[in-house]
């Protein structure tokens, strides 16, 4: 039976580090990059008769989480220790959440090829992160404890995914959420998003669930779809083969591209998970719940929906702004700042998602960071309404902006690249090209309207790409009609 | 007044030879120092002495009693601390070799109140591994003597704390109490000791046994003493979660005002089989003097207290294994030498921890383990709740509950060492109020009829209500005078 007649069922666990300055039981800073074990105190160090103490904040982002992703918030929820010896778990126990989490159900909607799907959370709990084992050339082990005690999020979807493109949709969807709250800055490569997948497959039309694996360490989407789909691969062979997926937590190894046994069921840990004594039962007032409610920024689907509705962009531009938070705020302020209506929307969104995002991904700069402000651009854009700034010379305004700053009238003028629409100078041009082109002038006036767009480009070529095209193309068409 | 004759002082008598002037809080210090030189090896109070410190701090309050800025009735008098305690750059070993030259790097909560006091610490007391026992005997460093019958222990495991005190070697003492862990050793010493209701005293700082029940409280030879030093470690601590941030009572204002008209709760299930008959006798009768006193006896019934060890038993050490986790020596204490991570492990827990807390690390882990946290974990939880039940259920007719502390007087060294079901029926009275959270309190009501040893009057108070058990041990106190110090002291 080919693959083919397999779907593979998924469900994600994602950690998420959370933006708060202190660590969740205790005031260290949560700075990522310092010296090994410079934000560390007796408490994150697990000294003796130290105690936790919950950090607010963390509560108040988990609060938010829950109500942006429509989860039940509880009103009482419960800490619980997870005991297992590892040097960087310096309690020998992480303390989690467990049966009580602070947020039940909720979900993320994703959208796959046109089709819309709502994909279920079982829960959300609040836990801290462990800290990082290193080792050296020479055999030697440390550990650095920056990282122990930073707050995260765990966020458990139902297995309500059956593909790896849904899978990766999900994932995008819910980091642009956590970006959005201000929650989490979505980094996968530095470990503050992170994911395991719980994959399983079976025959299509079949309803109960496959035995699962567990795998871990994809700190790229790109990781992720190999990861998973040489795991439904590995699994649908085995059972080909006539074998059984026995429960494991798989590695996934990045330079192979493979996912290798970590542990066996047999050899899963027994967490032994007990009501934490140290700290009460988390109860959330009113007053809370409702002031994070009230707090609660435009979400991406909704502002999605917003530019498609109220704004008349397709879906796909719509998408590609709100898939990050900053670069949907600079849109919106780069669009206050030039005009209204949907053609105005949709030359913004053009220029975002064209120029923008090349010159965003070839300097690797997020928004807060770019030298562009929105205004800036809206000027550029004005600039070409009103005839001073041809396409091409509008282009190079941005660029310079982007990369150095300053007014785009001023760049205009200091690098003479303002367009021309001086028909004198125009003309010029345009019979140089046609005195240095008879051949073509030829062809044309003998039918092959087609080159039209050669003269064009040798007379844009002449001015330096600063000819205003409408003069261009109306002196050539009378020039050769003539 | 010769030294021993000051040593024999309470608190607040010293204090006013302090504040007269008759004595200075360095004269104080080397009587103190003088006498546990003088007397300790033979008890074994102290692990550790800290003479140049605990001199430097008299030093300090002389100099503060001099610019009229004394701190008041703590101030100057020397005190000593279970080494359960963290004390900033002095060793703090748990009675563990695991933390063998182990230097905190900060102070417990009550450590600081203690010291913003002025009280004046000589050092650290001797106290079964962990807190784990009723003899003192599982200390990995040395047993500790009841100074009444050096062959007989002081109880557990605030045993160097409880003899501390009974031998005039200090005015006051902290302890801590799991299970009885303060209220059995005063009992054996014949000190007054308290156990606050859970969350009245801050826990930062004291190295964990069974996070829930854990509770520091003082020792001290009167009760006055002792609300004394209640007084200056209670309240809220930031730093604890589990503290409460109730107000704290004024424990020596109502300290005189009598037993009439209490309302004594009387567990008929504490005096039942088990009960050694000079135990019996001397809390019946200590009953009696509360009646002559004008204070109403009421029979009350705690159905759940057979439960109670057993639950324990379950709970402590659940909560033991996941706290004694830490001591994996990564980070700090003893380090095995070894080949790899799981031996280093191994090898480290197996020679730094004794008998009792691998005994305690194996109970609990089991209690934990999937399959069998709902039967024995989550069920002694349930027997738990009982337990606070009958404690509510009494006080709707009665203001505090009273009964023995411990079945017997101090037992021998050695007799319960190799049987750990008995050393745990020690604690089979003091156990339901740790369980229960709420307030308990050792008062000396005599000696062994035959034995001649001290024997304890446990009371049980409604939560936060330490106020009136200090009165009420007040008024049985003022009534049958000080029990003596023990010969020698």
């Amino acid at each position: 039976m080919p693959v083919s007649d397999f779907e593979v069922v998924m469900g994600l666990e994602v950690h998420a580090q959370l933006l708060t300055r202190t660590k969740i039981f205790c005031g260290c800073s949560t700075e990522f990059g310092a010296e090994p074990n410079h934000h560390v105190c007796p408490v994150c160090l697990a000294m003796p008769g130290v105690l936790p103490r919950l950090n607010a904040r963390v509560v108040e982002f988990a609060v938010r989480t829950g109500l942006a992703l429509g989860c039940d918030i509880r009103r009482k929820s419960v800490f619980a220790r997870k005991n297992y010896f590892y040097p960087d778990l310096p309690k020998g126990y992480q303390i989690s959440q467990y049966e009580l989490p602070i947020c039940l159900g909720g979900g993320v909607s994703i959208e796959v090829e046109g089709v819309e799907k709502f994909v279920r959370l079982t829960r959300i709990h609040m836990e801290e992160d462990a800290g990082k084992n290193v080792h050296d050339a020479l055999g030697g082990s440390a550990v650095d404890l920056n990282r122990a005690g930073v707050p995260l999020l765990e966020i458990v979807s139902e297995p309500d995914l059956r593909s790896v493109d849904e899978a990766v949709a999900y994932l995008k969807a819910l980091r642009a959420i956590l970006m959005t709250l201000g929650v989490n800055d979505g980094n996968l490569e530095e470990g503050s998003f992170r994911c395991d997948a719980n994959v399983s497959v079976r025959r299509k039309g079949e309803t109960a669930l496959g035995q699962r694996c567990e795998i871990k360490n994809m700190n790229s989407f790109r990781f992720l779809k190999q990861a998973v789909e040489y795991e439904a691969r590995r699994q649908v062979e085995l059972i080909e083969a006539g074998g059984k997926v026995e429960q494991e937590t798989r590695l996934f190894d990045p330079q192979k591209g493979e996912t290798r046994a970590m542990r066996s069921k047999e050899d899963a840990h027994d967490y032994r998970y007990f009501p934490e004594p140290d700290l009460p039962p988390l109860i959330l007032d009113e007053e809370l719940v409702a002031r994070v409610r009230a707090s609660l920024p435009e979400l991406p689907r909704a502002r999605a929906a917003r530019y498609r509705d109220q704004l008349r962009l397709p879906a796909y531009d719509a998408g590609l702004l709100v898939a990050d938070r900053d670069v949907a705020t600079f849109f919106d302020a780069a669009l206050a700042a030039y005009g209204e209506g949907p053609e105005a929307a949709k030359k913004v969104a053009n220029w975002m998602n064209g120029e923008v995002a090349k010159l965003a991904n070839e300097t690797g700069l997020a928004p807060p960071r770019w030298k562009l402000r929105p205004e800036h651009l809206a000027g550029i854009l004005k600039l070409q309404d009103a005839g001073a700034l041809g396409g091409p010379g509008a282009k190079q305004v941005l660029e310079v902006v982007f990369r150095e700053g300053g007014d785009p009238a001023e760049v205009v003028k200091a690098r003479g690249l303002a367009q021309v629409s001086d028909e004198g100078a125009i003309e010029a041009a345009v019979d140089a090209v046609l005195a240095a082109s008879p051949a073509e002038v030829e062809r044309y006036r003998g039918g092959n309207l087609k080159l039209m767009g050669f003269f064009v480009g040798q007379v844009m070529k002449q001015m330096r790409g600063k000819g205003n095209p409408g003069l261009v193309n109306a002196l050539l068409k009378k020039k050769l009609g003539g | 007044m010769s030294a021993a004759e000051l040593l024999r002082r309470s608190i607040s008598e010293v204090g006013a030879e302090l504040a007269d002037r008759n004595v200075s809080a360095v004269e104080l210090c080397d009587a103190a120092l003088e006498r546990v030189a003088a007397s300790d090896g033979a008890i074994g109070a102290f692990l550790a002495v800290t003479p140049e410190r605990a001199r430097e701090e008299a030093r300090s309050s002389d100099a503060r009693r001099a610019r009229g800025d004394a701190r008041g009735p703590l101030d100057g008098v020397p005190v000593a601390l279970k080494d359960i305690f963290l004390t900033k750059g002095i060793p703090t070993t748990a009675g563990s070799r695991i933390l063998e030259g182990f230097l905190p790097p900060y102070d417990a909560t009550v450590v600081e109140r203690l010291s913003a006091a002025g009280a004046v610490s000589l050092g650290k007391l001797n106290m079964d591994e962990f807190a784990m026992g009723s003899s003192n005997e599982n200390s990995a460093y040395k047993p500790c003597h009841n100074p009444w019958d050096l062959a007989r222990t002081p109880g557990g495991s605030s045993g160097g704390s409880a003899a501390a005190v009974a031998a005039r070697q200090v005015f006051g003492t902290l302890g801590t109490d799991t299970g009885g862990s303060i209220r059995e050793p005063a009992a054996f010493c014949g000190v007054v000791g308290v156990k606050p209701t859970y969350g009245r005293v801050s826990r930062y700082g004291v190295i964990a046994f069974a996070s829930s029940l854990d509770q520091v409280g003082p020792f001290g030879k009167t009760v006055s003493d002792a609300a004394l030093l209640l007084g200056a470690i209670a309240g809220h601590d930031p730093r604890d979660a589990t503290s409460s941030t109730r107000p704290v009572d004024d424990y020596l204002s109502g300290l005189e005002r009598g037993a009439a008209g209490l309302r004594i709760g009387v567990p008929k299930e504490w005096f039942q089989e088990g009960l050694d008959p000079g135990v019996e006798q001397a809390v019946r009768a200590a009953l009696a003097t509360y009646e002559k006193l004008g204070a109403k006896l009421v029979e009350v019934s705690f159905p759940h207290t057979r439960y109670a060890v057993g639950a324990y038993y379950l709970i402590a050490p659940a909560e033991a294994s996941s706290n004694l986790a830490r001591y994996d020596g990564v980070r700090y204490g003893l380090r095995a030498k070894a080949s790899g991570l799981r031996e280093m492990y191994a090898e480290s827990r197996h020679q730094g921890f004794g008998p009792e807390p691998k005994r305690r690390i194996m109970l609990g882990t089991y209690a934990l383990s999937a399959g069998y946290y709902d039967a024995y974990y989550l069920r002694a939880q349930k027997v738990r709740t009982l337990i606070r039940q009958d404690f509510d259920r009494a006080f709707q007719s009665c203001d505090l509950v009273a009964g023995p502390v411990t079945p017997t007087a101090a037992f021998r060294l050695g007799e319960k060492v190799d049987d750990p079901l008995q050393m745990y029926l020690a604690d089979i009275f003091t156990i339901p109020c740790n369980l229960a959270a709420l307030p308990g309190l050792s008062l000396p009501c005599g000696l062994h009829p035959s034995q001649r040893l001290p024997i304890g009057l446990q009371l049980v108070g409604r939560p936060f209500d330490e106020a009136t058990l200090l009165r009420a041990a007040r008024a049985l106190e003022r009534e049958q005078g000080p029990l003596p110090a023990p010969a020698g002291a």
